[in-house]
């Protein structure tokens, strides 16, 4: 490999290097007098040196800043394209996706669905984007970070002359008396400047920590980004739904057939019950609508223990107990349960009786009970009276051509048709009952079918969710903090004493924060015959 | 209850005010020429107004609490005046350091167009649904206010740093972009002048439309240059749309929030016009001779520095306090929702600008443009996400 040869000292840098690594000395050309390029103290940066090798083009291409800066940017206008229509969990889960898009937002809505930007942030590509920063982030970290550390940390407080010279604050002073000089060291402890002494050369540092913040918190990213990679891993990642109704135990998915819930209860409050709530009377009124102060699910947990084979009677074991609330979950065994949804006064039974068409009196022939949990098909009864249903809709509708539906499984609006057989009868007459309707097709039936009770109870929407990645996600997020706030809260600065030939040469530099840098090196010549050093930078501009 | 909710709006109005004594205070201090660089009386007065509007509205934030039994941060009117005492919090703090007078010329006046801006929603206390119930909602909300207004304090710094530098002599592509930044905050205080004029004429008009096969009404509280598509007018004496709002535009109240904008941005325009009139010139270059002693490299500097500072902050309230809250109100800490992915964005743009800020030549002119950029990412997060792509977080 190439070095260069520092003509000051002799020392062999290896080629890229700007400013000699053991003298200072800058390497172009002597009489150069621009500001020097002090990022990482102008080492050798691999990128910047060796672009042969495959290895090499790939490397430098991710250790670009202008690469990462547009990756990040195509990240940002993908990100917003997203938000332009809803993204797919957002919209109602009654329809068609293709159909909603279509519907909802025209010929731009068709095109989006089709391009995949429904689903964006899942796509493969929005994915192979954020990895490839991530990618980046690491690349350019090494390439960066290693010659930084090793400049930093082999620093010689005696430095070239020309080095001073070329700072952007700088300073000389041919008629110093010790007595300043011991001031200035002085002032310099004064403000926690670390210093380092060599033949009466010095060099004062402080907040040398800060600069590794950058390298911290692209750290804390990668360990981030790993978090959501594990987010795939099996057993690292549960998260199911499961409606329960009030009394009845369930199976909870996604825990290996092993846990069941229970739900005892589910408890709904709004706003306005309480004398409490008056101060919000006047909003409640204007929106006109409930709004749900608490809601909670009493539940247990239990744990099957049979060791059997599948299919066999479980033997259920509690585990625990509790409440669960939003955001206040039934924690168990590594799993939480949420309280996610509800769904109100659904039907739990209905009563009927059977009474003769012309009875004024209505007086009962029969009573039966239609648990919708488990309907019978058939009721017999001692008197000789069959009664059968012939269709049954959990969620009866009308369509738009007249015939009968059921909307969902669920029992929110049910109807019936009901065959009744008299004693001996081998014809039944048809009844056909929902909520508010009983209807005779024929016109002539000597029984009749009447409502007499509703049995309603609440169903809870619970959510089971195990997330083991929320750890490695919160350490990526903390270690990230911690290294933002440790390069942006704090700075590198540096001042370098250079006494030669009776004459007193200072220069200062800082990573950022000239302002601050300027205050300080005020007062830190206060006291001393030194005048403030100049700032080089305004005096090129002013000169041009 | 009652009285103190009446106490806390008054407290409201007297830090608006006093905000507006410090604007003109700190112009003066601009306009003495006598003392340069030196912290005079009136500087002191102008500082010191500004602290006591602060702590007059600090006052208010904390009767309201008390009132509504929880932080004042849970509905747009909330949110948007607790963001603009976060503003002049940042504003005072940055003084501190730099004791640039501009600063407070120039944050002041966008302060009192926010608090404008905020009056315009319901003022109500509101009571919280159960995912709201949570301290983390409080962390979350304050602290993405303060980090916000404190990267806003960049784009003070930025809009100045432009002001002074852009060459005024023609009219070019940058002084004209200049120019429809000045037009944007007057169409803003259009907004809150239209609304609040047309709110106390208590003016409103019904139409009665189709929606997904059903009869709706929709009431309007402005006359309707933009009507629903497809409406009529049931309310007699009143205004019909002149231009029906397009087919394609659908969502609740859509037309609405167009005829709200473009209310906006005509009335902008008069105030604009006026402006200009009086002015005789471009906006711009009326206030560039009163920028004579600003220090363009100070300003650059205010302009990464308060980058600097609020970036951390924002990323702690805006991504890891909201993740946190957001695991525990719906035990999902990430779910893309536009305010969420909004947020994202900002955080993107402010990476972008610290990167560029590495690099040579990204100093000066094109970063002060950055901050621009990055406060209409900020305005737009709150403004248009919030009223048009409706999302979890969408407020009354
Ligand atoms: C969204 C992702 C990223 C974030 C949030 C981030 C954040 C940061 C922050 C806060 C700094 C400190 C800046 C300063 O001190 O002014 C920094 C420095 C840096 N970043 Fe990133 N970064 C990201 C991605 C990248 C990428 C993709 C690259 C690839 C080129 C990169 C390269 C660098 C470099 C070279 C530095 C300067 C290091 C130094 O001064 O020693 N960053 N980054």
């Amino acid at each position: 490999m190439n070095v260069i040869k520092c003509e000051a000292c002799g020392y062999e840098n290896s080629s890229g290097t700007a400013i000699c690594n053991n003298c200072g000395k800058p390497l172009d050309k002597d009489n150069n007098t621009n500001l020097l390029n002090m990022r990482y103290d102008g080492r050798a940066i691999r990128s910047k040196t060796r672009n042969t090798s495959i290895v090499d083009k790939i490397w430098n291409f991710f250790s670009s800043i202008k690469v990462g800066v547009s990756l990040i940017a195509i990240a940002l206008i993908a990100s917003a394209i997203g938000t332009i229509f809803p993204q797919s969990p957002y919209i109602p889960s009654t329809v068609e996706p293709a159909v909603h898009y279509r519907d909802q937002y025209g010929i731009f809505g068709q095109i989006y669905y089709q391009l995949g930007f429904h689903e964006l942030y899942s796509s493969w590509w929005y994915m192979i984007l954020i990895a490839l920063i991530g990618i980046s982030i690491f690349i350019v970290s090494l390439d960066r970070g290693i010659p930084l550390y090793k400049a930093l940390k082999n620093q010689n407080p005696k430095r070239h002359i020309n080095f001073l010279k070329r700072q952007k604050l700088f300073g000389y002073y041919s008629q110093y008396s010790p007595k300043d000089y011991d001031t200035l060291k002085a002032n310099l402890k004064k403000h926690r400047y670390k210093i380092y002494e060599k033949d009466g050369h010095i060099l004062a540092e402080k907040g040398r920590f800060s600069r590794w913040g950058p390298y911290v918190n692209h750290t804390g990213l990668i360990i981030f980004l790993i978090g959501t990679l594990l987010h795939f891993v099996p057993y690292m990642y549960v998260d199911e739904f499961i409606w329960v109704r009030e009394g009845e135990t369930e199976i909870i998915p996604g825990t290996g057939q092993k846990y069941y819930v229970e739900n005892q209860d589910f408890i709904f409050e709004t706003y306005g019950d309480d004398e409490e709530d008056a101060k919000f009377s006047e909003m409640l009124e204007r929106q006109g609508t409930v709004v749900a102060k608490h809601y909670e699910t009493k539940a247990i947990i239990y744990k099957d223990t049979s060791e059997g084979v599948i299919g066999s009677e479980p033997t259920l074991e509690e585990v625990t107990r509790g409440s669960a609330i939003v955001n206040e979950p039934i924690k168990f065994d590594g799993f939480a349960l949420y309280q996610s949804k509800y769904q109100l006064n659904e039907f739990q039974s209905m009563s009927f009786k059977l009474h003769e068409t012309d009875d004024p009196e209505e007086q009962s022939l029969l009573e039966f009970t239609v648990d919708f949990a488990d309907p019978e098909r058939v009721y017999t009864f001692d008197n000789g009276f069959k009664i059968e249903i012939n269709k049954y809709y959990p969620d009866y509708v009308l369509d738009d051509d007249g015939t009968p539906r059921s909307q969902t499984n669920y029992p929110r609006n049910p109807a019936f048709v009901f065959f009744v057989y008299p004693p001996g009868e081998e014809e039944p007459e048809v009844s056909f009952i929902g909520i508010r309707q009983n209807l005779d097709p024929s016109q002539s039936n000597q029984y009749r079918i009447g409502l007499t009770g509703i049995d309603v109870r609440d169903v809870s929407g619970l959510n089971l969710k195990k997330d083991l990645t929320l750890p490695v996600l919160g350490l990526g997020a903390f270690i990230f903090m911690i290294g933002v706030i440790q390069g942006m809260y704090w700075q590198h600065r540096r001042i370098w004493i250079h006494p030669e030939n009776g004459t007193l040469y200072i220069a200062s530099h800082t990573n950022k924060n000239w302002f601050g840098m300027n205050k300080e090196v005020e007062k830190i010549m206060q006291n001393t015959n030194f005048e403030m050093l100049e700032d080089q930078e305004n005096k090129v501009t002013k000169d041009k | 209850m009652e009285d103190l909710l009446f106490w806390s709006s008054v407290l409201l109005y007297a830090a608006f005010v006093l905000y507006f004594i410090s604007t003109v205070l700190f112009a003066a201090t601009i306009k003495d020429k006598r003392h340069e660089k030196k912290f005079t009386k009136l500087h002191l007065l102008a500082l010191s107004t500004t602290i006591i509007g602060f702590l007059t509205q600090l006052s208010y934030f904390i009767t309201r609490w008390i009132a509504s039994g929880h932080a004042p941060v849970s509905n747009m009117f909330e949110f948007v005046t607790f963001f603009s005492m976060m503003l002049v919090l940042a504003f005072v703090i940055l003084y501190f350091i730099y004791r640039i007078e501009m600063l407070g010329l120039f944050a002041l006046p966008v302060t009192l167009v926010i608090i404008g801006y905020a009056s315009v929603f319901p003022q109500e206390i509101s009571p919280l649904v159960p995912s709201l119930k949570s301290h983390w909602l409080y962390i979350h909300v304050t602290t993405v206010a303060l980090g916000e207004a404190i990267l806003a304090v960049s784009f003070v710094a930025g809009i100045i740093y432009l002001i002074k530098q852009i060459s005024q002599e023609r009219l070019t592509g940058r002084n004209f972009l200049l120019e429809v930044i000045i037009y944007s905050i007057f169409s803003a205080i259009g907004f809150a002048v239209i609304s609040w004029g047309f709110t106390l004429a208590d003016y409103s008009a019904t139409f009665e439309l189709e929606v997904d096969e059903q009869q709706v009404e929709m009431e309007y509280t402005l006359p309707a240059i933009i009507g629903p598509y497809n409406g009529t007018l049931i309310t007699e004496n009143k205004m019909d749309g002149i231009i029906p709002a397009p087919e394609w535009l659908h969502g609740v109240e859509a037309s609405k929030k167009l005829n709200t904008l473009v209310w906006s941005l005509l009335v902008g325009l008069v105030l604009y016009g006026i402006t200009l009139l009086i002015l005789k010139k471009r906006v711009a270059k009326a206030i560039q001779p009163l920028l004579n002693k600003a220090n363009p490299e100070l300003l650059d500097e205010v302009c990464y520095r308060a980058v600097a500072i609020g970036f951390p902050v924002f990323t702690l309230g805006g991504l890891i306090f909201a993740a946190i809250w957001a695991q525990e109100a719906w035990n999902r800490y990430w779910g893309w929702d536009p305010k969420e992915v909004w947020a994202l964005i900002t955080w993107f743009f402010y990476a972008i600008f610290l990167h560029l800020r590495l690099t040579r030549g990204w100093h000066g002119e094109k970063s002060a443009w950055l901050a621009v950029v990055g406060f209409a990412i900020i305005m737009f997060n709150l403004i248009v996400v919030n009223l048009v792509l409706a999302g979890l977080h969408s407020y009354a």
